[in-house]
């Protein structure tokens, strides 16, 4: 039973240390403000097109669904704030979060993983760099401000979609639509919708680094760690984001 | 138990193991300043670790190692990091950066080295008509391993020993007082194997520079121990006359299974009866 949990129990102390040290490494020079900026691009500028579509789709279908229960009551009126609801809270964030999952948890795994199984990082060590403030913690950075800023592209992008589907098939107004979805957001769902993504970008750059920087045994590790990576950050994301709802609902009871 | 200031790496009773298996299990040896040691073993018998754990990369799980006098196996990787300044390393993947180029790839511990990059400004600052940039240093190494003109080319479009002379290049370039090279020759012909050697010979012998060699071929160990560069003729030359000087500084280690079961000259290892011994010696069929 011992010898069964010390691998799963080893991992998540490595992983503890690793994130120590990246959080650490962001008040400690030097800083590499290059790197920081590429992965900026690399992971907001071509998450984009993807995290804008998705979202788009997401605000139709959502206003799809609701539409056909809402007219059943004669509610029509309220599908702008429910769409805008589910969005900003919840859905937004996740699905953001887990397309980024998908194409950067694993770009960075498999990265940093043929780094490491090339002796990259061992040469980076014994030539007088921390390869974990020049990999790790610009990544983590990068992450932290891209993430919110496409989550909140997204959340507007799915509202459209909402509108697209209010007015063709509600037959509701610019002005009707918006008003209603914009006025129900309360400060503590912005927040909330705020929050969300950064968490998932400390998730998604920390797993994706530590997968990488584990990997072992070749180009086929390289594999094992990127699809690791993948999977593990799509969990804790679930797994966050019903934890913080549920923080925040004891804490914002109404 | 304190070693002379004499010794460029010494290991203590050194052991590592990763869950089961072992890596390395008390292995002792000591090396002085202008020696040459040459370690066979079969795959998995620890050689790349024994190298790693002599630079801090890789940290034992007992024993103790010494690095130019002074024990490292302790000391906090910023304090390593200086100590790693004195010491070039061919690592047996490459470790080229493959995002930089050839030029950016051999300056990197020129730029990133604390003591390197210091001592270079320095000796910039104090308008030394004679100072060599860092520019200037590239250029040397890459003209010392005769690839000039690669300087703007990527890792990636260089030839496998091309990129291995690029490796070696970035070694050398600080000028190091130890030089650590994890299978140098592997996966390369003959003749581009013996180019690397002689290498790495005329970098030993200019400089008269420690060196460690991990190698599978017997004939790595065997130019290493009685070949010499000379530098009036720019040419490889057998070493001799009188006193053989450099069959007494060139030492072979033998690992097996993490164990060092062999250590002696060359003369040493050729007269030894162990099966396991002799099939280096036979794999080289010098
Ligand atoms: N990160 C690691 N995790 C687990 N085991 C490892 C790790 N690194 C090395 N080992 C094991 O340690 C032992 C020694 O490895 P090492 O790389 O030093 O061998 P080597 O002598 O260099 O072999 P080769 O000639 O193939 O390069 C091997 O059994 C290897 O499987
Ligand atoms: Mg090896």
């Amino acid at each position: 039973m011992l010898n069964l949990l010390k691998p799963p129990i080893e991992a998540f102390q490595e992983f503890v240390l690793l994130s120590i040290r990246a959080f650490r490494n962001i008040f400690r020079s030097p800083h590499y403000a290059d790197d920081i900026f590429i992965q900026m691009d690399v992971i907001g500028v071509g998450s984009l097109f993807i995290v804008s579509l998705i979202g788009l789709f997401s605000g139709i279908v959502m206003a799809l669904q609701m539409a056909r229960a809402l007219t059943q009551y004669g509610a029509q009126g309220q599908v702008g704030q429910i769409v805008s609801i589910t969005l900003v809270r919840e859905l937004g964030p996740v699905l953001t979060a887990v397309l980024v999952a998908g194409r950067n948890a694993s770009g960075i795994a498999s990265e940093l993983g043929s780094m490491k199984v090339t002796e990259q990082i061992d040469a980076m060590r014994a030539l007088g760099t921390d390869p974990i403030q020049k990999l790790v913690t610009p990544r983590l950075i990068a992450l932290a401000a891209v993430l919110p800023l496409l989550t909140i592209i997204s959340d507007f992008i799915g509202l459209t979609g909402g509108y697209f589907i209010a007015s063709t098939m509600l037959g509701l107004t610019f002005s009707e639509y918006w008003t209603s979805a914009w006025q129900v957001l309360e400060y503590n769902d912005i927040a909330q919708g705020l929050l969300k993504p950064l968490v998932f970008a400390v998730i998604i750059a920390l797993v994706g680094c530590f997968y990488g920087m584990k990997t072992t045994g070749g180009t086929q590790g390289v594999g094992r760690s990127t699809t690791s990576a993948v999977v593990s950050s799509s969990v804790w994301i679930f797994v966050l984001t019903a934890f913080i709802t549920y923080v925040w609902n004891r804490a914002f009871a109404q | 138990m304190t070693p002379g200031d004499s010794t460029i790496l010494r290991f203590e009773d050194v052991s590592l193991h990763f869950d089961t298996t072992v890596a390395l299990d008390r292995v002792s040896f000591e090396m002085h300043p202008g020696q040459t040691y040459v370690v066979f073993g079969a795959a998995g018998s620890g050689k790349t670790m024994l190298l790693k754990v002599a630079v801090g990369l890789v940290r034992p799980n007992s024993g103790r190692v010494w690095l130019f006098g002074e024990e490292i196996t302790h000391l906090r990787e910023q304090d390593l990091f200086d100590m790693r300044a004195r010491v070039g390393i061919l690592f047996q993947e490459g470790g080229l950066f493959d995002s930089l180029t050839v030029a950016e790839n051999v300056a990197y511990p020129l730029t990133n080295q604390r003591v390197l990059r210091h001592a270079i400004t320095e000796r910039s600052s104090n308008g030394n008509g004679a100072a060599r940039t860092v520019e200037d240093r590239v250029r040397e190494s890459l003209r010392f391993v005769e690839l000039e003109e690669t300087l703007d080319k990527f890792p990636a479009e260089l030839s496998g020993g091309m990129r291995r002379r690029v490796g070696i290049a970035r070694a050398v370039v600080s000028e190091p007082a130890l030089l650590l090279y994890d299978s140098p020759t592997a996966g390369l012909d003959p003749i581009t194997a013996n180019t690397i050697v002689a290498l790495i010979l005329k970098e030993r012998d200019l400089r008269n520079t420690a060196t460690i060699m991990v190698t599978h071929r017997y004939q790595d160990g065997h130019l290493m121990a009685n070949f010499r560069y000379n530098p009036n003729s720019g040419q490889i030359e057998r070493a001799g006359g009188g006193r053989d000087v450099g069959q007494v500084s060139t030492k072979f280690l033998v690992m097996n299974g993490g164990r060092l079961v062999f250590e002696g000259t060359e003369p040493e290892l050729q007269a030894n009866q162990d099966e396991y011994v002799r099939k280096f010696l036979r794999a080289g069929g010098a």
